[in-house]
């Protein structure tokens, strides 16, 4: 009946490589960006999961802080974009790289 | 219960890697609001109901909007609305659709069956211990959450900022 806790953790981390790997593979920053919410998506189910686990209310309580974090997050960020866009005219985080050394 | 876990968590997966693999951004999104709302189901299943409804309110409502205000603000240009029809097209909705409508039967087999969460179990957290707990224990992370969403507003209204000529 119940869910075990091993299988959440797993979904948990399986969500959170996955976005890891889009992170790491996406040049787009809008794709990055994705991949980092699906990221904080994952660490909320870990804490979800925790939270059933032990029939605790903390993990509930993490999640919505989780939840705040993100909707800042990706406010400042979307902010970011649209100031890139208008710049640097475009969203290839490898074309916007003026702080790099040229060698 | 169970099962509802298990499928719930394969449709997030298989949308998730759809998300990762698109080329275009508005199709990924599409499939990321899916697994937004199969992580959902997945929170209802683990008896936490409230926080299930957050996940969609929250992350498949007001983030992903904000995701598609960009990506349209983006795309202004006379071939924009070439592009839009493009986006419309029948053939894009049908992978989004499906997986959608497998979380809504599930969802409502487990409304219709009176499947609640972990019934007799008492691992069901009810929303108004959540709030409970949310404030009295953890009334100052309350109170950080709240300066960090007005610094996050200014912070986006003075980067969102027309500048003047001459300001660089």
């Amino acid at each position: 009946m119940m869910v075990s806790t091993e299988s959440g953790l797993l979904l948990a981390a399986i969500l959170f490589v996955l976005g890891l790997v889009g992170v790491l593979v996406r040049r787009n920053i809008i794709f990055m960006l994705l991949s980092i919410e699906i990221m904080l998506n994952a660490a909320g189910l870990a804490f979800i999961v925790a939270g059933a686990r032990w029939g605790q209310v903390e993990g509930q309580v993490m999640f919505v802080f989780i939840l705040t974090i993100a909707a800042a997050e990706v406010a400042i960020a979307l902010a970011l974009v649209l100031w890139m866009a208008r710049r640097v005219r475009t969203l290839d985080i490898d074309r916007a790289s003026t702080l790099k050394e040229q060698s | 219960m169970d099962t509802a876990f298990y499928i719930a968590g394969g449709i997030a997966i298989l949308a998730t890697l759809m998300v990762i693999t698109r080329l275009n951004a508005v199709h990924a999104l599409l499939y990321l609001i899916v697994s937004l709302l199969a992580v959902a189901v997945t929170f209802y299943t683990l008896g936490a109901p409230f926080a299930a409804a957050l996940e969609v309110i929250i992350y498949a409502g007001a983030i992903m909007v904000l995701f598609v205000f960009v990506i349209m603000l983006l795309n202004l240009g006379p071939e924009s609305a070439r592009r839009e029809r493009a986006l419309l097209s029948p053939g894009m909705w049908v992978g989004p659709g499906v997986l959608a409508l497998i979380l809504l039967a599930e969802f409502v087999l487990l409304a219709s069956h009176a499947w609640w969460p972990a019934q007799g179990t008492g691992a069901m957290v009810s929303p108004k211990s959540l709030g409970i707990a949310l404030f009295s224990t953890y009334l100052l992370g309350v109170e950080l959450a709240s300066m960090l969403l007005l610094a996050a507003l200014v912070g986006a209204l003075h980067l969102g900022r027309k500048l003047r000529r001459g300001e660089d």
